[in-house]
């Protein structure tokens, strides 16, 4: 289709235009909705942007649902380079989580230096080891991926019902959460460590974990781009029959890009709890999984639009639940479907789009 | 005596749970025979429930109801072939992006147009659901102890949904193995090349496939809310599409089968609901948890090989084009 065309025009195109058009037909399509149930869609649009930006403790909140995002879209966009579609970055996210907080709830007093790592690792092998059995099913039995990190997704949710229910949950309690992890084991917070620089800020759940974010999307990058590993992940990706030929082992890369997938995925537990809840409570990670898909497709897989991708679905959450204050009948949902359209046209609408974006663009 | 009622209770309760799930996967059995991944079931039920109950509830017809939950569900079914046949698009994204954007727009246009959080109100009037049927006698049959009760619980008093979803798993049978539109539906799913070396639109087949899983996902959603509930809650499907994908799986893609494993799947959920907390000879108190993963860890072992083995439509996922 796209093959007539020369490089220079794609490389425009497929990174930034397409994003761009998607994300305005997104926001067309939601303005109409909002028109049509009788609110102001420009007016939500503003309410919407000072929502999100508007003060530092709003930009605060975005940048920590941003963070989230940032793990889980990492974590679609190595699997997509693999050629697999990782649906369960839910799952890996709250196993992930659960790594976390048991290393936080076990921590007693040990030093914060010495919890860090072990909470990282934790977060890491927890998640890697909820999305090893799909991945080492997809590539020594050919079970369809999609499906099993689907249905991993759901025994997640049970497993952790159940610990936190019968197991985790603290004594003489009704919520099923666990108890507070001691203060010592918290990531320390933005408006803290600015602090101790001599910077004031507002308070907000954003923490640390923004910088870890950050530091694991250089990782990504680095390890993508510029190893040999990354490049046999892309080559199986791409092709598996001219992998094979160049001696790589397609499986592997399968099994190897689902470990760093949900690895990055377990990362959502640093932000969500060891940075902000202090604790284990159900269904933490709460859609971040699948917004992940969005980012990642939104982002075109690669880091640096996976943080715009990120901080844009994070201002629409956070602006998202400020303007159900104002517009009662405009809330979360709202973004929701906003998420659902910019798959639809970022992904499955790709070949509707490029083409012809391409065709415009050279003229 | 006792024991005996239980198990009758059961199986109706099986039977209520299992309705959506057989409309929805008999659906996904077209979609996926011919060739293009049913992840979209939960979407289009979604769509089909929240449609019946706001018509039904604004015209008091549940037949109007029943209208608007396939039409909707339908229409959602044309975006993902549009998606996925006209333009080639990625089928899991596709679907996916259907999902996400049902579960985002009902509640928000059942909020603004009902103001009571996002669901609709509840169905009152017996006109406005599909409400359980009584058939002949089935008071008088209670008195009798072994037919009586087997009749007037297990086979009366269902909604016609019900009966319609039984009804449908032979006819779904008779269409994809006895007829023309059948052996070429499931051709397509396996080597669309012949069929269209054959003269027989690809596109076609496939339109129709996924219009039909429209269809039965709309009448599924439909006995979702204005069947086994009396209206439209949030995510009332509540991964229900996904079970069913998992039944049609578990089935290995035929439709007497897929009928067992969602039957199974129900009688599993309906056993959940009665042994919370109740402690079983030899094994204990069995978590609830552990018997709701149970479909999904079974199709996983499934998918896996270990339990037989599932073999999937080949040409499944992916689209076609003419010259490659």
């Amino acid at each position: 289709m796209s093959a007539g065309r020369n490089s220079r025009s794609l490389r425009w195109v497929e990174p930034i235009l397409l994003p761009v058009v998607n994300l305005l037909l997104a926001l067309l399509l939601s303005g109409l909705i909002i028109w049509l149930i009788g609110d102001n869609p420009w007016q939500a649009l503003q309410l919407l942007v000072a929502g999100a930006f508007g003060s530092q403790e709003a930009i605060g909140y975005t940048l920590y649902y941003a963070t989230n995002f940032i793990f889980t879209g990492l974590a679609v966009a190595v699997a997509f380079h693999a050629g697999l579609f990782n649906i369960g970055a839910e799952g890996q996210a709250y196993i992930g989580g659960l790594g976390v907080g048991l290393v936080c709830l076990g921590a007693g007093s040990l030093p914060f230096w010495v919890v860090l790592p072990l909470a990282l690792l934790a977060a890491a092998v927890f998640g890697a080891a909820w999305a090893f059995i799909p991945a080492w099913l997809q590539a020594k039995r050919g079970s369809h991926i999609v499906i099993t990190t689907i249905m991993f997704n759901f025994i997640a949710s049970a497993l952790m019902t159940w610990l936190l229910v019968n197991i985790l949950i603290k004594p003489g309690q009704q919520s099923p959460e666990t108890r507070e992890f001691t203060p010592g084991t918290w990531l320390p917070s933005a408006h803290d460590l600015l602090a101790k620089v001599g910077i004031p800020l507002a308070p907000s759940p954003l923490n640390l974990a923004f910088g870890l974010a950050l530091g694991a999307s250089a990782l990504v990058w680095l390890f993508i781009w510029h190893t040999r590993w990354g490049f046999a992940l892309r080559a199986a990706g791409q092709s598996a029959a001219a992998a094979r030929y160049a001696g790589i082992a397609p499986a592997a890369m399968t099994v190897v890009a689902m470990l760093i997938s949900g690895a990055l995925a377990g990362g959502l537990g640093l932000n969500a709890l060891m940075g902000a809840e202090h604790r284990i409570l159900l269904d933490f990670p709460g859609g971040a999984g699948i917004v992940g898909i969005a980012v990642a497709l939104m982002g075109r897989n690669r880091p640096i639009g996976i943080f715009l991708a990120a901080v844009l679905f994070g201002a629409l959450y956070q602006g998202g639940s400020e303007l159900s204050f104002d517009m009662p009948h405009v809330n979360r949902d709202m973004v929701v479907v906003i998420q659902g359209l910019v798959i639809l046209f970022c992904g499955a609408l790709e070949n509707v789009f490029k083409p012809r974006l391409a065709f415009i663009w050279e003229r | 005596m006792e024991t005996y009622t239980l198990i009758i209770l059961l199986l109706a309760a099986t039977i209520r749970v299992a309705t959506p799930l057989v409309l929805a996967a008999l659906g996904g059995l077209f979609s996926e025979r011919s060739g293009v991944i049913a992840l979209g079931l939960e979407g289009m039920m979604l769509g089909g429930a929240f449609a019946s109950a706001t018509v039904s509830a604004v015209t008091g017809s549940a037949w109007l109801g029943l209208g608007a939950g396939i039409a909707a569900a339908m229409g959602l079914a044309l975006l993902i072939a549009v998606a996925c046949v006209t333009f080639r698009g990625n089928q899991v994204v596709a679907a996916m992006a259907i999902n996400i954007m049902v579960a985002g727009i009902c509640p928000t246009l059942g909020l603004a147009w009902f103001d009571l959080g996002g669901q609709t109100p509840q169905l009152e009037n017996p006109g406005q659901r599909f409400t359980e049927l009584v058939w002949p006698g089935a008071h008088a049959a209670r008195a009798l102890p072994f037919p009586g009760l087997l009749y007037s619980e297990l086979i009366s008093g269902h909604s016609l949904i019900v009966y319609l979803a039984a009804a449908l798993v032979p006819a779904s049978a008779w269409v994809l193995y006895r007829t023309r539109f059948g052996l070429r539906l499931r051709a397509v799913g396996e080597n669309p090349q012949a069929v269209d070396t054959a003269g027989v639109s690809v596109n076609g087949l496939r339109y129709q496939a996924v219009l039909i899983s429209g269809l039965l996902c709309g009448v599924a959603g439909t006995y979702l809310s204005t069947a086994a509930s009396s209206g439209f809650a949030r995510d009332m499907t509540a991964g229900k599409g996904y079970l069913a994908l998992a039944a049609l799986i578990f089935g290995k893609w035929r439709p007497y089968p897929t009928l067992g494993a969602c039957l199974l799947f129900a009688f599993t959920d309906a056993l959940a609901s009665r042994l919370e907390g109740v402690a079983l000879p030899l094994v204990g108190v069995i978590p609830v948890q552990f018997i709701v993963a149970l479909p999904y860890i079974l199709t996983v072992l499934l998918l896996a090989g270990f339990v037989g083995s599932a073999i999937a439509p080949k040409a499944i996922g992916v689209p076609y084009a003419k010259e490659k």
